[in-house]
Parts: structure tokens; sequence; C-alpha cells
């Protein structure tokens, strides 16, 4: 479970975050929606304490994310930004390798091949895997990057956009890899999203945050009314029952 | 969930569910891998297209599956170190060796060059003996640049700078131009003492920890500030420098201008017993950094996220830097391309990431290149002592032409 309390985070006296309390139950895949600068990233940084925040605490299976050894943390929770560019030229095999670093310090044992194996398979890039990075479509090299964070091998994943770059095929099999990750694996899969129908579809949970607030947290079916949506995107939306379940319309 | 990890992947329903849902996304041809097929070796050996990578992902399966029954498991056939392909380690290896070779050569033909008595004999080698200082100021210099080179790039994320111009070389200089100033032609002289020598090494080193320290640890810590405050202090030190020597004599110019320009020579044999122990507990330290430092490329995200404490691990890594340049810049003077040069070579001959395989090709390179440039000035152009100069228009080419080929970093 992902606690937070009272979490606060001021850019300006205009632009601030919080105070946010929220708790995400462990399992399953909870996305993140909401307008641009509502602060999704911003949180999803926090807790993975990329940044640290001006007021509050955060909890991770009952750790603290500001006072537990980050050596620690390493091994519980994985976060994936959004931007991701390396000076550094690296094969598939190799980037996904980094992932085993909090176990292996650099020096990978059998055990650890292992599971750099099963994360690149689990994300089909295996005929990929000596490729160069730069020799990557985008997509590819996004599955590669999540590779690495699965890799890993952390209860928890927090993903800040995996769906960027990724067309439709590509998008719908990076949510279908996350959802099977999060069932089969046990993984809780924390994911900033864009596409509030993807959310709908393979989330568990969907949390909507605006002007740096939490403003809903509750199931798909919950959230994906007209007047819950048109408040959260301060737009007009529409939801009506797709073949596959709801879907929210707003062009 | 260990066990679940297990089960989900040994399970041979679960590997053919899986292969037919990966299969169409990634390889067109596999149409025929319905979800239901027998066997996990079937499946995965369906699952792909070329032929190596089939035995590849066979064995892997196989391994897999051996792996529940033996608790300490073979290495995987799809294992990949830090140069990927056989043939990047054949490569890897060669030019390793080559430079090698060409290192070891320069430095015999710098001891047996114009040496008078026949080779292996006792006079050879009491001539060779008195060279030998040179050598030893030519393996530690390279030592300290390359090192300090490729670290300092790897920490700032950037492949075309050198901590030369983080304030070491303005510091060397003010600290000379200082001592001429204002003691005259004695200065020199004492500039060359060992308590002098100490003396630079220790201020710069300081100078680089309350730079790095300051910079680094506050609440906006931020590289590329510290980076600009460093070169802007480097350039107003210059300026210092620069005005005191435009109210010098021109003779005492004369004299520091010797001191300035980097040169093997500038070196005193008494300083290296001083010089080699501290260069190899920072090069050490830096080589056991190295997954770390492998690990640090990849940018802060990265790096917070496998669990470095990223900050500090900055601050050490600069500081072993610092020292090393310094060391470096006090016995022979200012280098400024030399380190870069040295870095860049590496790079593109070593094509891995791993500061493991980069570091002793940056070191051989740096020997080889020191010790061809000094041969050449002292035995062909008869101008023995600024190698600064040879350095920087063969090795500049050289990396242009490398560049202009490869068209990438």
């Amino acid at each position: 479970m992902i606690t937070l309390s009272a979490v606060r985070k001021s850019y300006s006296t205009e632009v601030s975050i919080g105070p946010v309390d929220l708790q995400i139950p462990a399992g399953g895949v909870t996305a993140l929606v909401g307008p641009n600068g509502a602060g999704k990233s911003t949180l999803l940084t926090m807790i993975g304490r990329l940044m640290g925040m001006d007021e509050g605490a955060i909890e991770i299976a009952g750790y603290d994310v500001a006072t537990t050894k980050s050596k620690d943390l390493a091994k519980i929770v994985s976060i994936l930004r959004q931007e991701n560019h390396f000076v550094t030229r690296l094969t598939v095999r190799q980037l996904v390798g980094f992932g085993r670093f909090p176990y292996s310090q650099g020096r990978l044992t059998g055990a650890d091949d292992a599971v750099i194996t099963r994360s690149i398979d689990f994300l089909g890039l295996g005929p990929l895997e000596g490729r160069y990075l730069d020799e990557l479509s985008g997509g590819q090299r996004q599955r590669a990057y999540v590779a690495m964070v699965l890799a890993q091998d952390t209860d928890y994943v927090l993903l800040d956009e995996p769906l960027n770059n990724l067309d439709m095929r590509h998008s719908v099999q990076m949510m279908q890899h996350l959802e099977r990750a999060a069932e089969e694996l046990g993984r809780t899969v924390v994911i900033v999203l864009h596409d509030i129908n993807f959310a709908a579809h393979y989330a568990k949970r969907i949390c909507a945050v605006k002007d740096g607030q939490v403003c809903y947290f509750g199931t798909p079916a919950e959230i994906m009314r007209p007047e819950v949506l048109s408040d959260v995107f301060d737009t007009p939306v529409d939801v009506i029952d797709g073949p596959r379940g709801p879907l929210a319309v707003y062009y | 969930m260990a066990d679940l990890y297990e089960a989900t992947y040994t399970d041979p329903a679960s590997l053919a569910r899986r292969a037919g849902q990966l299969g169409p996304s990634t390889l067109p041809d596999v149409s025929g891998a319905t979800p239901t097929a027998g066997t996990a070796q079937a499946t995965t050996a369906s699952g792909t297209a070329d032929e190596t990578l089939t035995t590849a992902s066979g064995a892997a399966a196989q391994a897999t599956t051996a792996r529940t029954h033996t608790p300490a498991p073979a290495r995987d056939a799809r294992h990949q170190g830090a140069l990927p392909t056989r043939a990047a380690r054949v490569r890897y290896f060669a030019i390793l060796t080559g430079m090698g070779a060409f290192a070891l050569a320069a430095c015999f033909a710098l001891l047996a060059w114009d040496n008078p008595m026949p080779v292996g004999s006792e006079g050879f080698w009491l001539i060779a003996n008195l060279r030998a200082t040179n050598i030893a100021v030519i393996v530690i210099v390279a030592f300290c640049q390359a090192m300090a080179t490729v670290a300092f790039q790897t920490v700032t994320h950037n492949r075309i700078i050198t901590p030369s111009i983080m304030g070491f070389e303005s510091l060397y200089t003010l600290i000379h131009t200082s001592m001429v100033f204002f003691f005259g032609a004695a200065g020199i002289v004492a500039a060359g003492s060992t308590s002098m020598f100490l003396t630079t090494v220790g201020t710069m080193v300081v100078f680089a920890a309350f730079l790095y320290g300051w910079l680094l640890s506050g609440r906006y810590a931020n590289m590329q500030i510290m980076l600009l405050i460093g070169i802007i202090l480097g350039a107003g030190l210059g300026s210092l420098s620069t005005f005191m020597q435009r109210l010098m004599t021109p003779g005492e110019f004369d004299l520091l201008t010797a001191r300035l320009i980097g040169s093997i020579s500038n070196a005193e044999a008494s300083h290296l017993w001083i010089a080699v122990p501290i260069v190899a507990v920072a090069g050490g330290a830096l080589w056991l950094l190295a997954p770390k430092l492998n690990v640090l490329a990849l940018g802060h995200d990265a790096a917070v996220n496998l669990g470095l404490n990223q900050r500090a691990y900055n601050i050490i890594v600069l500081l072993l830097v610092s020292v090393l340049m310094a060391i470096s810049t006090a016995l022979i003077g200012p280098m400024t391309f030399f380190g870069f040069l040295v870095a860049m070579l590496a790079y593109q001959l070593a094509d891995t990431h791993d500061h493991r395989y980069v570091f002793p090709l940056a070191w051989l390179t740096g020997i080889a290149v020191l010790a061809g440039a000094y041969f050449s000035l002292k035995h062909l152009f008869y101008a023995e002592g600024a190698v600064g100069i040879i350095i920087e228009v063969v090795g500049g080419s050289f990396f242009l032409l490398y560049i202009l080929r490869k068209g990438r970093l």
C-alpha cells in the first residue's frame, strides 16, 4: 500500500501541490489522470523519491521514502520517468541488466540473467535484445525501459506516461503487459495516463488529479461518469456504453 | 511473490500462452503459433524467426526449467557483458593489445633512441635510467588525466568537457605567476620545491572541494550551474594572472612562460615519490567505483531509482577527479586538450559504456599519445618541451577524422 499524508510541494506562490492525502491499495493497476499541469507526474516522482516534498510523508509498504535507505527502496519500488535520454550507448539487454543493479551492484549473476531474460521476453523484446537503443523505434525503446523497471523486480512499479510514443497496437499491448504484470506477478502498478479510456479499461482504480489536489478516487465505474469527467478535465465529456465498456467522448 | 514469478515462467502452458500473446506483436510470421502449442520448447522455437535466436531461446527455456531443480544456475546463454558480442570482445582486446604495444614501443624508443651504447649493455641501461624519470612522468600524467577526464565526463553527463576548465589550470597559473610576481626569479626556483608542489596540489584540491561541496550539496544543487561557476572562476583567476604578467619585467615573464606551458621536463623526480601513492589511491578508488559510475552515467532519475545516492557519489567522484587533476597539473603544468582527447579516443575505440573497460584503454591511449608526442618533438623536431602543441595538432586531426567517419560521439 502506498500512503501519502499531507504531502505538499510548492513551486511558487501560485503553483503548488497538495496537501494530498491518498491511499493506493496494493495490487492491480492504478491510473493517475487529470489535465496538463495538474501535478500527476509530480506526485508520482515524489512517491518514487526522485523529488523531495516540502511537507508531509509518503510510505510505500510501510517504508517512509524520505528516511528509508535509497538502496533498500530500490528493491521495493521502481519508477520510470517520461523523458529518458541516456548519454551512454547501450544494447537492450545491457539496459535491462541495469535493472538488476540493486541486487547485483553491477556484477550480474546467473540468477540476474534469468530475471533479465524473463523481463525481455515478457515485453516481447527477445529478437531485439542485441540492438542498441539508438537503433530502435520510439515504441520499442519505450518497451525496453519498461523491461528495465520490471527487471528490478519490485512490488511497486511507477510509470509516468509509458504510452508516450506508442501507436494504437503497442499502447494496447503495453497496457496488457502491465495488467498481466499486476495480476500474474502480483505487482502494484501506478501509472500516469492521458487517455481516460485506456484508464477506464485497464486500471482497477482511477485517481483523478486537478490543481494539485486529488479530486476523485475510485473504480472506473465510479469515475466514468459525465459529471465527474467534465469536472476533472474542464471540458464537456459524455460517457457512452461502448462494446467493451464505458467510453468517454469529448470531441 | 518469487514463487509466483517462477511458476509463471516455468509452467509450459503459461509459456505457450505468453508466446501466443507476444508472437504477433514482434514477429509477423508466427500466425501458425497458436496458444495451444504443445510444449514450451516447441512454442519458443516457433516464435522465433532467426535460426540462432531459436537455439538461444530454446536453451534459455530449458535453462529456466532446469533452474527450478538446481539452486545454482548456469550462465545464461543469452548473457551479455559490457561487450555484447564475440566480435566486440575480440575487437576490444585487439585494440587494447595494440595500444599497449604502441605505448610500450614509444616508451622504449624514448629510452633507446640516440643512446650511444649498444642495446642491453650496462652503459645502455645507465643512460636509460637517467631518462626513466620522463617515462614515469608520462605514465603518471596519462593515468591522472585519463581516469579523471573519463570520470568527470560521466558525472557531468557531457562527453565534450574536460576537468581542466574547472579552474585547476588557472589556479596553477595564478600560483606560479604570483610566486614570480612577488619573489622574482627566486620565486621560480622556489616553485620547484617539494613544499611548493604539495601546496599547489593542496590549494587546488581545497578549491575544488569547496566548489563542489558548496554547489552540489545545497538545496538547488545543479551540475550545470556548478560547471558554469567553475568556468567563470577559472576565467577570473586567469585574468588576475594576466594582469600580474603585464606588470612583470620581460626577463621574469620569460622564466614564467617556461613553467606555464605543459611540459614533461617540468616535473621534478623527487615529486614522483609523493605523487605515485596519492595517484594510486585516487585512481584505485575510481576503479572500484566503476560499476557505480556506469549507473551515474544514466542520469539522476535512473541512478536514484536504482538506489544510488547520486549526490554523495557525484561529490566523491569529483573530489577524486580533483586530486588526480591537481597532481597532474602540479607535475607538468596545464594540458587542456590532452584529457579530453584521450577520453574521446578511448570511448571511440572501446565502444562500450562500462568504465572497467574504458579506463584501461584510456590510460594506455594516454601513454601512447604523450610518449609519441614527446618522442617526435624531441627527436624529430628538436623542440623538447611543449608537448601540448603537438598533442593538439595530431590528436585534434585524428579525432576529427574519426568522428567524421563514424558520425557519432
